[in-house]
């Protein structure tokens, strides 16, 4: 599973953990990406933004084997090949996605949904025989707690709120104790209360693992405070701090306009 | 372990299965024919029949209900499972066919055939025959799901190839050399384990052992839904990609629980066999795995009982309606397939279970719902 990459002076002495370099994947001739290349280090958060088409999707896609890219290189940790991994292999190497509009188990718990986040064996016999340790329970005390959940536990995730499901999507993802969090807009329909908070729980993951959102909210890419990549037509049009890439001639040409 | 997930409608049901067959042979054996409480023998291997459609169909519902998989082409594994136990009791017969041939069944005496060919050595043998019950229709569920689960093939598509798949081995089983009986299949058994077949003791075993299967398949289906694997199923049919993002390995997944199901089926189809008497090549039409679909959506897709409740209430239903008006059988059960789907969306269980659900929500002031087991589908 874990295919070593031949060396060629590449990432393993840098802390970077998400390696993409000249990444293009192209549908009947359209480049969704172009060439793109990025680079995310172990604890660092990173903002995406660009506008529609700009393939931020695509890039999430492949990063997490959805989408096999026609050329180049997506490492892991320096040594996992991604473009060679499945989705399930990637997300059990500590890769965790959150979709743009909130994708939950509608009729599960909410408890359960996390339940079935967990970090675990997930072979189908290992989930057969599973039985709920003591160990567990804390775990998925401690993140509905985090995710303010807590008194949800036992309702439906179909009948949470837009902005509940949001963070219920966020809290499975931690539950999968991922290395990087890949996150598509994830303030899109809450309130300003909500996304300030958001804001907030990002960072705290933040600490300790690596983040990536994809957001068009400009209030809220402010708010993270945190390094910028601005996508245009498949590749990086520019990079650094949310002041540096807003006052770049091209960005505000193609994205923030004048 | 297995019994601490039964809810109050897995006893129910659990209850009068064992019941039906307890009763059902007791009072066709042991009461006498002019009493009100006798049972007339030729009610007995029908209700065997329904039970084991009831089987057929909580194994349909496992994988439909729960995991999303609509397989149109249930009745093959049905029927494998069927004509494995009809090799078995083919081979029975011995002598005293009509050729009288102490090794060839008949239609390969008909058919100037030499020798018993090598598929067929063996099935003298129970347990030999018991196990391919279960091996020949989970091989080919195991190959067919191995190739489409891991090529993504779901939703309509994969429907449209488990009827295709039916469709093919309907065909085949129609030759005469594939070595099956061609269109006549197998028929006038005579013994199943050295019991006449045709007495109404081995009726009453037999009917006995359907109940016993039906209670046993639901068991098993109960304990694996409301097992981690059954949340997982769960889902896998509600959100296929964010499952493969968490980590689950999708295919995986879908190729145990479509090989168990056909497994499944073939028990019932292999009980169904001695029952009926009779196994032959209609038992692959796609009709029939259809009608089987429909049984899972009249009582209840999701729910298990429910399933074993439709295929119980439809083939009642059939019996009377083809024996009132013969014709119009089909059109009745379109109309109702089209009645249940516009005003029971959830099958009779599921929609009883709603019922409930709602008064004792009245009850509760937090509006929460008891957690554990997954509702039916929508």
């Amino acid at each position: 599973m874990n295919q070593p990459v031949p060396q060629h002076g590449l990432p393993t002495l840098t802390p970077t953990l998400l390696y993409l370099d000249d990444v293009t994947v192209s549908f009947d001739g359209f480049k969704a990406l172009n060439g793109l290349s990025l680079a995310v280090d172990e604890s660092e958060m990173r903002a995406i933004i660009g506008p529609n088409g700009a393939g931020k999707t695509t890039m999430m896609d492949v990063i997490t084997g959805k989408t096999r890219p026609n050329s180049g290189t997506a490492l892991f940790n320096g040594k996992h090949d991604l473009t060679k991994l499945d989705e399930a292999q990637i997300a059990t190497l500590g890769i965790g996605r959150k979709f743009q509009t909130p994708t939950v188990f509608d009729m599960h718990s909410v408890e359960d949904n996390i339940l079935l986040a967990l970090k675990a064996d997930r072979k189908p016999f290992a989930a057969l025989f599973s039985r709920r340790t003591a160990n567990e329970k804390e775990r998925i005390d401690a993140l509905l707690e985090r995710i303010r959940l807590k008194d949800h536990r036992a309702r439906k995730a179909s009948e949470l709120s837009h902005g509940q499901k949001q963070w219920l999507e966020i809290g499975m993802l931690l539950a999968q104790e991922p290395r990087v969090l890949l996150v598509d807009e994830p303030a899109a329909g809450m309130t300003d209360q909500e996304t300030a908070d958001t804001a907030d729980l990002l960072r705290e993951i933040a600490e300790t693992r690596s983040v990536i959102v994809v957001e068009h909210d400009m209030v809220f890419v402010r708010d993270l405070g945190v390094k910028v990549t601005c996508l245009h037509e498949g590749s990086v049009l520019a990079e650094g701090t949310l002041d540096q890439v807003s006052a770049d001639e091209r960005v505000i040409e193609v994205y923030l306009g004048r | 372990m297995i019994l601490r997930n039964i809810d109050r409608t897995g006893w129910i049901f659990l209850v009068c299965v064992v019941a039906l067959g307890v009763l059902v042979p007791v009072l066709n054996l042991a009461v006498p024919a002019g009493s009100f409480f006798h049972i007339p023998d030729y009610l007995v291997p029908l209700i065997g029949k329904y039970l084991c459609f009831a089987l057929l169909a909580i194994s349909i519902d496992l994988i439909w209900g729960y995991a999303g998989i609509l397989s149109l082409g249930h009745g093959a594994f049905f029927a494998l499972g069927g004509y494995a136990m009809g090799m078995y009791l083919m081979r029975q017969i011995g002598p005293r066919g009509v050729y009288a041939d102490p090794v060839l069944p008949d239609f390969m005496v008909f058919l100037n055939w030499k020798e018993l060919p090598w598929f067929w050595q063996g099935f003298d043998m129970f347990w030999y025959a018991a196990i391919w019950v279960l091996l020949a229709p989970g091989l080919l569920a195991f190959v067919f799901g191995w190739f489409a689960f891991r090529s993504r093939v779901t939703g309509v598509y994969l429907s449209i190839i488990t009827q295709a798949m039916t469709f093919a081995l309907m065909l085949a089983f129609f030759r005469n050399d594939m070595g099956f009986g061609g269109n006549n299949g197998f028929t006038d058994f005579k013994d199943i384990l050295g019991f006449n077949i045709q007495a109404g003791e081995t009726r009453a075993v037999l009917f006995f052992l359907s109940a016993m299967s039906l209670a046993g398949g639901y068991l098993l289906c109960r304990w694996i839904v409301t097992s981690k694997l059954g949340k997982v199923l769960v889902a896998v049919r509600d959100a296929e990609s964010r499952t493969r993002f968490i980590g689950y390995r999708v295919e995986n997944y879908k190729l145990f629980v479509f090989t168990l199901s056909a497994m499944i089926a073939g028990i019932a189809g292999a009980l169904y066999v001695p029952q009926v008497g009779i196994i032959n090549p209609s038992e692959f039409t796609p009709a029939n795995s259809i009608e089987s679909v429909i049984w899972v959506a009249v009582g209840g897709r999701g729910t298990l009982v429910g399933a074993a409740i439709g295929a119980l209430t439809v083939n009642a239903g059939k019996t009377w309606f083809t024996g009132v008006l013969p014709d119009m059988w089909l059109f009745a059960l379109g109309g109702l397939f089209v009645l249940v789907t516009l005003f029971l969306p959830k099958g009779i269980l599921g929609t009883i279970n709603s019922g409930w659900e709602k008064t004792r929500r009245k009850f509760r002031s937090d509006g929460s719902v008891p957690s554990g087991v997954p509702d039916a589908a929508e």
